[in-house]
């Protein structure tokens, strides 16, 4: 027989996206909010950033070859995990702890669940619980930002302050103006105050259709709804624009809720599980112990997911419902 | 027609449609042709003559007394050089007849137009014609033409939306012979007592659209529907809920929404064997890619190899890597180019080794760009997770079968994972579990 011609199976065509550029245009709409937070809070932030980012790169490039597998930090998804955790930590955390962090998220709980797409909660948000109840203390001491107003505030390089949820959650009058909190001007974790930068962050990826509107927008008015409705002095005496620019829910709902890996694969299912990750913030922020619930929201979402994605299997174009 | 009824789902693919204008040119007799006895769906054909017999354009060389098949006719008058299982182009072994040309083209002696009065011998001369639905699937068109009696079909679908990338086949025809399309859609009408007629056309072909409309002014029964332009628009399913708004339920048939679709081209063909009585022996090709020196739309004999297809477009810019029977969504890549064209082949298309290869597959990353592309609202990725565990018990729950295998999925996984390719081995290993209870 002749040369035979190469043959597989269909299509021929593939389009041009691929699983590293999805990953490049989430780290680029993560600058913005990575810019905000060294603005704020200081070169240290950055030292932050580059410690686990070079942490978590580190450990999936071990983690791989210890496992024997073939190398995947070229899909920068490691550095994504790495870049999300620094956001989501306060400035003042020992580098040390943030190092542990990278290596938590990245090794425990992507690499050993499978690697990328495999793991059952967001690395860099397991990974912050892990820090939060290990080392309580350190994950919650706060930092004024540089900016902040010295008349405002008792010491001007306070190594303890109160985020305006801590505020809130201390029964006290907020201080805060909210454009200070639309800004990045508070007391927070390095890139989690600037609504901003975050939604600049958001507009990019709606733009480049790296995730649609759906779980942030219900995410964030599930929030915005109950909070108002359940108000400290009665019902619809909340204030819901505070609780929407306060703390993670910004960047948990544009940033973590929208992770592949963990949330359910359907629009339909990726709304129920918008909502549940709303009402879950709002039961922890407003009749939990901590001050903050994005992450263990989001967590525990992540955990029912694969069961909405069971009861949201979609009916086929001219089909009839599965019957259970 | 400001109101685009747009299907679920589906991809922008790039429409690469290089031979738009490029005019139907004629390959003369090849040296010899390939014949194969598997032209269409249904029972194949057995030959009806022997090695070295002697045969004319037209004449019937295979047949089968099965009633969803076709039969199959000489392109060229010459001589049989071999009965036997040759390549075909799904890659598998099939009987075919090999004709050594004498290059004088004599065309049998009982070729006429057929006497036609009545539905009845309507459908008989569409048989006899050979004709299979031209646009690809290659179904006998006197089986569609024919639904079952408790079928109440009141509408048409003339499909011109030609949505695969490169393919210009059917697009030639409508700028070519519009004519021959509309007269042969006012034949289907009448004889079938049908009275309401739609030709869908995606609108990145304004001329086609226009031309058409112009054409069947008079005939108040036609009407076009400008389709968006997304693949697959062309799809049967797809293409009756853009023009018609009804949707086929999972395992119907167009005749249960009253609708019958023959493509373009097919319909066409239907007007000229009414007139001249030569069945179909010949169709038109769209020959482009990136290696081919000279893209173009020619009519070929069937039966002509693809070799010497492209040896008339001037051959091969650099060495080819990859060959398609069809578009490069759905079309079916070829071994050698000893293949040759059939009755429903639209395009043949060569590729270098960069277009033509297959990417690496990485680890899917559940973004959920499949299930948005998905024309049928399955969940690609699910299933393709299911077959790849072997978990074939559980691919019905995902409604597997539904499938057209369009590769919406494929194209638009960032993961470049084999999603529909992993969907073919699962609904295949579904039937025949299902043939076995």
């Amino acid at each position: 027989m002749e040369n035979r011609l190469f043959v597989c199976s269909s299509p021929h065509l593939r389009d041009n996206v691929s699983t590293r550029r999805i990953m490049l245009d989430v780290i680029i709409a993560l600058i913005p909010a990575t810019i905000a937070g060294i603005i704020f809070f200081g070169m240290r932030s950055a030292l932050v950033v580059v410690a686990t980012v070079a942490a978590s790169v580190l450990t999936e490039y071990i983690m791989r070859k210890g496992l024997g597998r073939g190398q995947t930090i070229s899909d920068l998804s490691a550095a994504v995990t790495g870049l999300l955790l620094a956001l989501n930590l306060p400035p003042s955390i020992p580098i040390w702890i943030a190092v542990v962090g990278a290596v938590i998220a990245t090794g425990l709980i992507k690499q050993l669940f499978g690697g990328l797409g495999q793991n059952f909660m967001n690395p860099a948000l397991g990974a912050r619980a892990i820090l939060t109840v290990s080392w309580a203390r350190w994950m919650t001491e706060w930092t004024d930002p540089l900016f902040v107003d010295a008349v405002s505030t008792a010491t001007v390089d306070a190594v303890s302050t109160a985020t305006p949820l801590g505020v809130l959650k201390e029964g006290g009058a907020s201080t805060f103006s909210y454009l200070d909190m639309f800004l990045g001007n508070v007391p927070g974790c390095i890139g989690e105050t600037s609504a901003l930068a975050i939604l600049l962050g958001l507009a990019y990826l709606l733009f480049r259709r790296v995730i649609s509107w759906h779980i942030p927008t219900f995410f964030v008015g599930t929030v915005a709804l109950s909070t108002w409705i359940l108000g400290p002095g009665g019902v619809f005496t909340g204030d819901p624009l505070y609780h929407v620019l306060s703390g993670g829910l910004l960047i948990g709902a544009v940033f973590m809720a929208t992770d592949y890996a963990t949330c359910p694969m359907t629009r339909k299912g990726r709304i129920i599980y918008a909502i549940g990750c709303g009402a879950l913030t709002v039961l922890f922020r407003l009749y939990g112990s901590m001050a903050e619930g994005v992450s263990f929201a989001i967590l525990l979402m992540n955990i029912v997911t694969p069961m909405i994605d069971r009861y949201t299997v979609p009916v086929a174009f001219g089909g009839e419902k599965h019957v259970e | 027609m400001a109101f685009k009824r747009v299907f679920r789902g589906g991809v922008s693919t790039p429409h690469h449609k290089n031979t738009l204008k490029s005019e139907t040119s004629v390959l003369g007799t090849p040296e010899k042709v390939i014949i194969p006895m598997v032209q269409h769906i249904g029972a194949p054909c057995t030959p009806t003559v022997k090695k070295g017999d002697t045969v004319k354009v037209g004449q019937i060389i295979g047949n089968s007394d099965a009633y969803v098949s076709s039969p199959i006719h000489s392109s060229v008058s010459g001589t049989i050089t071999r009965v036997e299982p040759m390549l075909y182009a799904s890659g598998k072994l099939v009987m075919s007849i090999e004709i050594q040309t004498d290059g004088k083209q004599e065309v049998y002696e009982g070729i006429s137009p057929p006497e036609v009065n009545n539905r009845e011998d309507f459908l008989k001369a569409i048989r006899n014609s050979g004709l299979v639905g031209l646009g690809g699937a290659g179904f006998p068109t006197h089986v569609k033409l024919n639904p079952p009696k408790d079928k109440d079909v009141d509408s048409l679908i003339i499909n011109g939306a030609e949505c695969e990338p490169y393919i210009t086949s059917d697009y030639r025809e409508m700028i070519e012979n519009p004519t021959g399309i509309i007269e042969g859609i006012q034949l289907v009408l009448d004889y079938l007592n049908i009275n309401n007629a739609i030709i869908g056309i995606e609108d990145n072909k304004p001329d086609a659209i226009k031309l058409l409309a112009e054409t069947s002014k008079s005939d108040k029964r036609i009407s076009i529907k400008s389709l968006s332009s997304r693949y697959p628009q062309g799809a049967e399913k797809m293409l009756i809920y853009a023009t018609t708004g009804r949707t086929v339920l999972s395992g119907k048939l167009p005749a249960d929404v009253g609708c019958i679709v023959l493509n373009v081209n097919t319909v066409s063909y239907i007007a000229q064997y009414l007139k001249t009585g030569m069945p179909l022996v010949q169709r038109r090709v769209t020959v482009d890619g990136s290696v081919v020196s000279n893209p173009q739309n020619v009519s070929v004999p069937i039966g002509t190899s693809l070799k010497d297809l492209f040896d008339f477009c001037g051959g091969f810019k650099s060495q080819p890597y990859k060959v398609l029977m069809g578009g490069p969504m759905m079309g079916i890549a070829q071994y050698s180019l000893e293949t040759s064209v059939i009755k429903n082949t639209n395009a043949i298309l060569a590729f270098d080794k960069k277009q033509g290869d297959l990417p690496e597959e990485w680890p899917c990353i559940r973004c959920g760009k499949c299930i948005q592309a998905c024309p049928m609202n399955l969940l690609p990725l699910e299933l393709n997770r299911l077959v790849m565990a072997d978990k074939f018990e559980d691919l019905d729950r995902y409604h597997i079968l539904d499938c057209i295998e369009c590769g919406s999925c494929s194209y638009s996984c960032p993961s470049k994972r084999y999603l529909v390719q992993s969907i073919r081995i699962g609904k295949d290993a579904v039937k025949r579990k299902v043939n076995r209870v």
